[in-house]
Formats: structure tokens, sequence, C-alpha cells
């Protein structure tokens, strides 16, 4: 065996499009390989469970976790590679924070199942099959892992040492992330402090936007596809959702460019804790309707008929970040009855 | 507090100027009201952070109570109007949430208003009370707020395939 | 790093200890992380409790102290003051409202002890992360600005004047003097108006410390204590003032005649270049444009040709004018209830129901009948006069609130026809007689004796419909005399409707205008209503007189010197601490993304272009804190108000319902 550093990169509850992000570095890929011996990567290369098992705890150097806790495999990964690396690297926005998984945290393990195996118009399933943990089957029992209730982000079930945002990350970002990495283990270069963000401004997604901002007043919100956004003016001021302002950059504002608001993937800045409610403070402290000269009880209905147009508030300031929002998941159904995780 | 009664506790967000002069007007004159709510003096109601609200929901209290001077009334002119803005949306969100919408309310009153302040926080109290404990991090999110759930109980129906 | 926290539990003699178990309370804190002290005390306020703290400071090394008493409103400043001599910033202190939040609100006492604990253990929690913050010095510029030259204007301008102070007094009409200076008597002591309010008006007029505009108002203001910008409309005249010596030919020359709405109520007539009355001040006339015959129709210039002096400048333009000011007085004043607003009583359709600003001008011996009290004919004397309180006052329809002087007028108006008419016979319909102040249940007792008829009872309506003998021609009163519980119509020659006060018609945007709050009724809104009544909240600007409320002329008076007082105690400081509750945004992380940029009410968050970042100006920022919650990548800081401090006290208040929910390790 070669001495280079062990490299894994692990997907949980994600699209994949972390891996490919990976591959988007380009020909620095090869630098990857000439550093690095893969040491578990099931995207691309042959691995079991029971071979990273079989390691050494703290074998790995360098794990890419990638992925959000949604089932009990996720969380058993989760947990083995945490032993088994040096540096654990919460990759994307799904480790980080919960991402698009976690907006399942807004309903239930219930209703996402009766969606997905029942209601779902393209399912037909008469005999009303779901998943089960344990099966009997007459050569003995079969098991799934549990489908948890609540997504969970890779800090909440293990600990996590550096966080890389994005939806997927940057190649420029990854890059400059595995340079720093790769300059440490092989010339005992700094590493960032434990707990950081890497590959990610300190700045919000506006600093990087080329689009002209003005004070902004908003009297009326759209979705994309109901205007057409005058070009080269902040989209927010238009009235299109953007959470850039919101949002760690570092992407480039790669969106708002092309005429689409920033969907936050990068997450929040520092100091917030709650990216979706900074979010809503923001864009409804400059809704601009009522003064203070209008009348008390009318005023609450003049701005009202405003967030009217604001479609899915959670759904939009939470896209991401659902699972590390100050609330983590939805009451369910708020009848009184809670999201069913009591004992 | 009676043995067997549900005791909410709710936190109040007071702006200096109005609420929290209505609270200590309400004191003064001696009115008697739930000792339910447990103020945070903040100067202004503009000054509530959405976050506020949510930290509070998070740590455990059954409710959260923003008060801020009547629109027009504002000592920062309009503070309480961008207090407003974020609680018709606030009140939007936490609907989708499944937070019962007694459960975070808004309140005007002046320092000259402690029997109003005093007697929203009844209401509210009761309010909360009917609703039961909210508690979110031990009810909602179960014990450490991390614990995965089983699937023993969760309803699953199996049928023969 | 961990501080050393000090808990301090008052007692507050039994106010607060015989509710709250304040020994519990101060010895459960002590338990608390970060307490090294805790103790409980009769007296905190006294030098005694504020000693402990002092001396605990010295002896453990304290770094952070809790005070749990009243409310901060009460001794906040007292117990920083204690905890700076102990050596400590006095920031780094926070108070627990046990008092007025707690033990006076619930007879409940371990409900009480409960949250007084919760209530401690937040500000614990809090203050840990309370920062050192050190008052912001401003340096006050030494002039003034006095907005409104009534009565409240003109003494708070003498009195800073007096004292060596410079005065920008600006008023919108053409003279100063305000309302008073259309009064006929000022009650109760009947003096007459002019008599006593012209000295004042030639006092600012020659006084070397005040500079006078008149027909002027502020088109805008900038800036913050000590250091305001204003910049006053100068409006055309069409008189050179240099030139112009008040000899009158221009305005005796003049051929147009108009109505005088203003000054003389309506009830007589200008001229088109006129000074509103002989002792204006300052004597210049003012032409009015809208009704020359030469803006209308090219000729006439009668006023220019005939001045001895070639004063008038048919070319002559508003004029900005800036200067820089220290501080504010607005004095703006009232407008007068429009009775037209309660067709029932009939002004405006019935031409004996007269306004009480009308009867002002008609009993004033100067005035359009020289004092003759007559019928809208100007003949006819009446013989029967009623006069109907509350005029849009203490009526749910338009205002709620007293007017104050309308009982007093009114009752000086009865007396005004008895001495003129004595034949005449007096009504007054009154819901309460409201006389407090000097002198003025004597004057009460007076017009009792004087033989008025007080009726007891809000006005239905005026009519003129006849239906009893003795009823035509007559204007009919009816009301619900409720002493007597029966309805009552009473046939009279005259009504004079006493109209209440009200705010000005655009203080909304003066208050907008001057960044301060206007309450409902749309008057000014004080610091504190009972302990700072001429203060608002913003630094640097005073209110004074009726703007902030119905007053009379010496309670105008008063606040007039009140708020010059006040001002000169601001400019012989020559520089002021500010509160340093400020917000303030970091440049690292701020990203330009303007949000925040349009939700001061004070203009402090300023945009730099070339940096594409946002700035809070120091001194400009009130410290309401719209901003830092608005920021969405939480760029702005709340000194003293941070995120940090209130997560903090939001734990510490929940303890209890926390703790059984730790995450464990």
């Amino acid at each position: 065996m070669s001495e280079k550093p062990k490299l894994a990169m692990y997907w949980a509850a994600s699209c994949g499009g972390c891996e490919i992000s990976v591959l988007n570095i380009g020909d620095k890929i090869l630098i990857v390989d000439e550093v690095f011996d893969l040491a578990f990567f099931p995207c691309i290369a042959d691995f079991k469970h029971h071979d990273v098992e079989g390691y050494e705890d703290g074998y790995i150097d360098v794990c890419l976790f990638n992925g959000a806790i949604r089932t009990s495999d996720n969380e058993e990964m989760a947990k083995l590679l945490r032993k088994k690396s040096k540096v654990l690297v919460a990759y994307g926005s799904c480790a980080y924070e919960g991402c698009i998984p976690a907006l399942s945290n807004l309903t239930t393990k219930d209703e996402t199942f009766n969606t997905v195996y029942y209601e779902n118009q393209t399912i037909d399933n008469p005999n009303r099959v779901v998943p089960q943990v344990e099966t009997q089957v007459p050569e003995g029992t079969l098991t799934l892992p549990s489908f948890y209730n609540t997504v969970k982000s890779l800090d909440q079930v293990v600990d996590v040492d550096y966080y890389l945002p994005g939806c997927p990350p940057e190649p420029e970002q990854i890059w400059a992330v595995l340079e720093i990495v790769v300059n440490a283990l092989l010339n005992d270069g700094p590493l960032p402090p434990a707990g950081s963000i890497v590959g990610a401004g300190n700045v919000a997604v506006c600093e990087e936007c080329p689009l002209d901002k003005n004070v902004k007043t908003i009297t009326q919100f759209y979705r994309p596809y109901e205007i057409q956004p005058e070009p080269g003016l902040c989209l927010l001021e238009q009235g299109l959702i953007c959470v850039g302002p919101a949002t760690r950059s570092g992407c480039g504002a790669l969106c708002p460019q092309v005429g689409m608001g920033c969907r936050g993937c990068y997450g929040p800045l520092e100091g917030v804790d709650d990216q979706g409610a900074k979010m809503l403070s923001a864009i409804a402290s400059v809704v601009g309707v009522g003064d203070s000269t209008d009348d008390e009880f009318e005023l609450e209905e003049m701005i009202d008929n405003v967030m009217d147009s604001l479609a899915d508030p959670s759904g939009t300031f939470y896209r991401f970040s659902m699972a590390h929002s100050l609330l983590e998941r939805v009451k369910a159904n708020g009848n009184g009855t809670n999201g069913g995780e009591v004992k | 507090m009676s043995e067997q009664q549900f005791e909410p506790v709710i936190v109040g967000f007071l702006c200096n100027w109005c609420s929290y002069r209505a609270a200590d007007l309400a004191g003064t004159s001696r009115t008697k009201y739930a000792p339910n709510m447990r103020a945070i003096r903040v100067m202004c109601s503009g000054r509530v952070d959405p976050q506020f609200v949510l930290k509070a929901l998070r740590e455990g209290a059954d409710g959260v109570m923003i008060a801020g001077c009547h629109p027009g009334e504002c000592h920062y002119v309009e503070g309480n109007i961008k207090a407003l803005r974020r609680y018709v949306l606030l009140k939007r969100m936490l609907k989708q949430w499944g937070i019962e919408k007694e459960r975070v309310q808004l309140v005007w009153a002046s320092a000259s208003e402690g029997n109003l302040l005093a007697e929203a926080v009844d209401r509210m109290t009761e309010e909360v009370r009917a609703l039961g404990p909210l508690r979110w991090r031990q009810a909602v999110l179960g014990g450490n707020g991390h614990k995965p759930v089983e699937t023993a109980e969760v309803e699953v129906e199996v049928e023969e395939v | 790093m961990s501080e050393k926290v000090g808990v301090y539990v008052c007692h507050c003699g039994t106010n607060i200890a015989g509710v709250v178990d304040v020994e519990e309370v101060s010895n459960w804190a002590g338990e608390q992380p970060n307490v090294v002290c805790s103790r409980d005390y009769k007296f905190m306020c006294s030098s005694l409790g504020q000693e402990l703290i002092e001396e605990d400071i010295k002896e453990h090394g304290l770094t952070r102290i809790v005070v749990a008493a009243c409310s901060p409103h009460m001794h906040e400043k007292t117990f920083r003051g204690a905890t700076e001599r102990g050596g400590l910033n006095p920031y780094l202190f926070e108070m627990a409202n046990i008092r007025e939040h707690n033990s006076w609100a619930t007879t409940d006492k371990a409900a009480a002890t409960h949250k007084a604990k919760a209530l401690v253990n937040g500000a614990v929690e809090r203050v840990v992360h309370h920062q050192p913050l050190e008052p912001i010095p401003v340096e006050i510029n030494p002039a003034t600005l006095v907005v409104g030259g009534g009565i409240a204007g003109i003494s708070a301008a003498l009195e800073l004047a007096d004292a060596g102070n410079h005065v920008y007094l600006v008023e919108r009409e053409p003279s100063i003097g305000g309302h008073m200076a259309q009064l006929d008597k000022t009650f109760p002591t009947l003096d007459c108006s002019a008599c006593i309010l012209t000295p004042k008006m030639v006092d600012v007029e020659q006084h070397p410390n005040i500079t006078l505009y008149s027909w002027s108002e502020v088109e805008n203001i900038s800036g913050y204590i000590g250091n305001f910008n204003v910049t006053v409309r100068k409006k055309a005249r069409y008189v050179i003032e240099e030139l112009c010596t008040g000899c009158g030919i221009c305005e005796e020359k003049c051929p147009r005649k108009v109505v005088d709405e203003v000054f003389e109520a309506g009830l007589a007539q200008r001229k088109a270049i006129y000074t509103p009355f002989p002792q204006a001040v300052p004597k210049y006339p003012v032409l009015d444009p809208p009704n020359c015959t030469y803006f209308e129709r090219g000729k006439c210039k009668a006023c220019q040709i005939l001045c001895p002096t070639g004063a008038i400048d048919f070319e002559q333009e508003d004029e900005l004018l800036e200067f820089p000011v220290g501080n504010v007085i607005l004095a703006t004043g009232y407008d007068l209830f429009d009775s037209n607003r309660i067709p029932q009583y009939g002004y405006g359709h019935l031409a004996n129901v007269f306004t009480s600003l009308e009867f002002e001008r008609m009993v004033n011996a100067s005035g359009p009948t020289d004092g003759k009290i007559v019928l809208r004919d100007g003949e006819s004397v009446p013989q029967s006069v009623a006069i109907v309180h509350c005029v849009g006052s203490r009526d749910n329809n338009y205002h709620e609130y007293c007017s104050k002087v309308c009982c007093m007028y009114s009752l000086k108006f009865a007396h005004l026809v008895h001495e003129r008419i004595p034949e005449a016979e007096v009504y007054n319909f009154y819901i309460d007689i409201r006389t407090p102040g000097k002198g003025y249940e004597e004057f009460y007792n007076r017009l009792l004796e004087e033989g008025t008829h007080f009726i007891r009872g809000r006005v239905a309506d005026v009519t003129d419909a006849a239906r009893l003998p003795g009823e035509e021609g007559k204007l009919i009163v009816q009301a619900e005399d409720t002493l007597i519980g029966k309805q009552r119509r009473i046939p009279v020659d005259m009504v004079i409707l006493s109209a209440g006060m009200e705010a000005r018609h655009d203080s909304q945007d003066v208050s907008l205008m001057f960044g301060m709050g206007c309450d409902f009724d749309g008057f000014f809104t004080e610091r504190h209503p009972k302990l700072d009544p001429v203060a608002t909240m913003t630094e640097g600007i005073f209110i004074a007189g009726a703007c902030q409320g119905p007053k009379d002329i010496p309670d105008s008076v008063a606040q007039g010197a009140a708020a010059a007082a006040r001002v000169a105690g601001l400019v012989n400081q020559e520089t002021v601490m500010m509160e340093p509750v400020r917000a303030s945004i970091n440049k690292e992380t701020c990203s330009g993304c303007r949000l925040c940029n349009d939700l001061c009410p004070y203009n402090a968050i300023v945009f730099h272009e070339d940096q594409k970042l946002s700035e809070v100006i120091t001194a400009l920022c009130q410290g309401c804190g719209t901003c830092v919650a608005a920021c969405p990548s939480s760029a702005i800081n709340g000194a003293h108000f941070t995120n940090e401090q209130v997560f903090s006290e939001i734990e510490g208040i929940l303890w209890d319902v926390m703790e059984h929910q730790a995450v464990p390790a």
C-alpha cells in the first residue's frame, strides 16, 4: 500500500450532485488522484460497508460527507465515518444544514409516506405497500433502514470539522479547500480552526452580485415566471424574491446574474442563527405599504394583502436551512398534537 | 399556582417607551394580572428580530408577546410599523409550522395603557393555557432535539403482498 | 473567560419583599453559574445599598452587577452610578424589574418568587455578555431654531436670547403673535390681550440675539443634536425689507380689497398688500399675488408708484436660507376646530351662528365692528346669546380630549356680552364646567353672579325652524338639560360655538420632518408625559405650547420658558454625552444590499456608493434597533441590545422550562 493520505466521499440523503461537483474541478481531479488514495467512494469505486468497518479508527484522512440524515442508515454511516476519519467535512448544503431533503421537516413522515407511496399520481399501489423496517420472509428476516420523522444535518448526529456549503459547492471553492487540505497533509500547512465554514465568503451574496442596488421598497412580490426582470437591476427591488442578502457569498452570485433570485444555498452568515427568519425580517421591513398615518386596524390588512403575493414563505426562506433553523421542523398540523417524536 | 393547572410561560418583548412603561404603570397602579409573562426590554418593537421569537419558542416558551407603541405613536416614528410588517409575515410562516396563532401575538399599548397591557397578558395567558404546553425541544423535537424517531411509533400499514 | 456577577435583590421595604421571597431568590441566584455574590437588602437605592455594590466590586472583584428591584426607568441611572463608583464601566450593569412587573402585579407569592428568579436569571445571563460602553460626546452649536411665533415661541425665543444665545425665530404668517394676537381679553384677569402681547413682540423684533424670519417656513432639517442644519424658505413678500419703513402708504393706496380669512376670521377685509394688524411685527407688509391687480392683469402698480422709498419689488422670489443650529424648539401652535364639521350646529348656513374666533374678533376694540357685538347684518344687537361649549371636544365623533381652554373663554364671552349688552340673556350650554387654574373658579363664580344661565347638556342642534310661539326669527338651541332631565328649546338671537383646539393640519408632516412622534390626535409626543413634557424622543428637539396638547396662555408661556431652559442647559454644557445605545455597521460584513437604507426614521444610514457599503452616522442614530433586526446578514450591531445579549436573556428567563431540555453532552 502507498503512504498517500486517504480520501473518502459518501452520500447520505442527497441528489448526487455533490459527487458530480467534485468532478467539476476539471483536470485538477488528477492532482487529487495523485495526492490521495481513495478509501471509500461508493459513487465511483466499489467499496463495501465492511471495508470501512475494517479500517482502523482515523484511517481516513479526509472524508467528504454529503447528504442529510434522513434514515437510520444515514446516521449509522455518519457515525462510522466519523470514527474512521481524521477530518470530517460536511460537504454541500444537505450535510451542512439539511437543504432540500429537510424541506420535508415542513411536514411529517406519515405525510411524506402518504404522498410518496399512496397519493402521488404516478403511484399505483393497490395493496398499500410501504417499506418496513423488518419483513418476515420464508428465508428469514429482511431489514430496511428506518425512515426518520425529522431530517437532520450531519452535525446534529456527529461532530463535524468543517462545513463546505453550496448546492452544490462551486468547483473553485472545492479546489480551494482541497488545496488547503493537501497542503496541510503534504507540507504541514495550516488548517482552519475546527468548526469553520470553508470554501465560502464572509459577506452576503450581494457583494459579488453586479446588479445595481438601490433603496428598497417592495409593494408586490412576483414569482419568477410572472415578470420579466429589468436587466441589470437588483431582483429584490423588482419584487422577485432573492435570498442573496441573507446568504454567504462564494458562489459568484451565479443565479441573480441570470435573472433568478438567489435561493440561499450557501447558508446564513456568521452571527445569524436562523437564515430564514433573518430574510423574512429584512424583506418584511421594506414592504412599502402602510405607515403611521394609516388606521391602526387597516394597517395589518394592507400589509397582509401584500404578503399574499409571497408564496410559501417557509419553503422560500428555509429552502436550504430548515434542519439548521431554530425550530428545525414544524409542529404537526397545528392541531395541538406534536410532531410525533415523543416516546 | 394551583397544583394541576398548566401555567404557560410567555416571553414578552416590550418596547422601552410604550409597552414596557405600560407594564410599569400596571404595576404602579397595582393592577393584578397573570404572572405568566416574563418581559424582555427592547428599545423599540422594531428591534424584535423574528429570530428572538423563534429562539424563545425553541427554548421552551409556550407563547411570545411582542408589544409596542400604537401606530403613529412610536417614539422612533415608525419602528412599530416595521414590527407589524414582520409580524404579519411571521404569522403566515408560523401557521405553516403548525404553531397556533394565539401563541405569538402583537399588542399595542401606550405608556398610559397599563390596564390594556395587563388585560392582554391575562387574555393571552388563558388562550395559551387552553392550547396547552408547547415546550418545543421536548415535545416537538423530542428530548435533545436530535433524537431519531423509532419506526415502531410511526403508523405503518402492512398488507399482504 | 468567566465573569464574576454580583446579584442584589431589593426588598423595597415590603413593596417587593411582601410578595416575593427575596431571600429565597437571592440564595437561589447565588447558586447560578457566574454568580459569586448574592445579597438581599432592604433598600438598594439607599446610599447604604449602593455602597454595598461599590464595596463588593472592590472586595470580590465583581465584573458584572445585577440589581433586582424596581423598573429601570426608576433607578437604572442610580445603579449605573454605583457600578461606576465601584470601578466598573456603568454599562456592565443590568436591572431585573421585580417590582412593577412582578410584586405589584400579582398577589400569588409562589408565582411571584418563581417569576423573580426567571427575571433575575435573565439579567444574569444577559449581563455576562455586556460590553463596556462610553457615552458619545457631541458639541452643541449655541444657536437655536424656534419654529412658530405665537406666545409659546415668543417666550422661548426671548428667554434664550436674554440668556445670551442666538435664536432664529421662524413664523409662517406675515407677523408673529399667533392666536393670542387675535384675542380681545384674556381670562380670568380680562387683561387686554394685545396690550400684554405687543411689548413682547417688539422685544423680539429689537432683540440683538434674535433673527426673525416671518412669512417663512422650515423647508428641511438635517443633522442631530448640537449640529442641525436648517433650510428655511423665506417666501417672497414683494417688499424689500431694507427699504421699507412700514409707513403703510402702499396698503392705504392699494385698490384691491380681499376678505381676511386669517386674522379677521372672515369678518373684515384687508388689502392685497397688507400687514395683518396694526401692531404686526415685523412691520413690513406682504403682497398677496393671487389677489393683486398687477399680478392679475399686469397693470396698477399703485403701491410701487406711491411707495416713498421704492421698496416694492414685483420680481422678488422666494429665498432659501441655510444655517446651523444646535437645538430646535417647536411651538407651532394649534388649529381651531372647524365648526363646519358639525352641520347640526348650523355654522355656515345659519347666519347668526358664530365661531369663537369670530366672536373674539368682534369684541376686539380694534376688530371689524370696533368691539360692538352685532349680528351678521352688522347692525342688530342680540338680546339673547347662546354659547355652546365643547364643540369638537369631548366628542367621540371628533376629539375625545377636552380642549381645556373653552370653558374659560366661554365664561369670558358671557361676561363680555353682559358687559356690552347689559340687558341680554346669556345661556351657556356645557357638559361640565372645567375651571382648574389660578383665579379660574372665582371667575366662574363671578359669572354665576352676573346672571348667566348655565344649562348642563350637550347641544343636539341649532335650528331656525320655529315650532313654538316666540321662536320665529330666532335660532333655537335644543339640548337636554340633564340637571332637570328635560329637553329644552331656547330661542336666541346669536349662537357662539366654542370650538376646541386641534393639532395643526400638517403636524404629521412637521413631526416627520423633525423626526419626532405625534400622538393619535396629531399633537407632538413629549418624552415623558409627567417628568419631561417639553423634550421629545429626538435629542435636541423640544416642544412648547399647544402643539403638544391644548393649553392656555400661561401654560404655553411656561412651556416656552421651560423648553428654553432645557436648551440653555445644553448650550451651557457645550458638549452633551449621548447614550451609547447605537447601531453600527461592520464594514467587513456589509454586502451593500441596501435593505436597511430606508428603514431609519432619522436618516442615520448612509450608503457609500464608492465602497458599496452602508454606514450608520452614530450621532444621528437614536438606537431603536430596527435596522439591526432587519439586517439579513447580521452586519449591523446594536450596542447594549446585541443578538447575543437578547438571546442569553431569553435563555436565562426560560431557565425553568429549559432545564430538563438541556442537550446532553
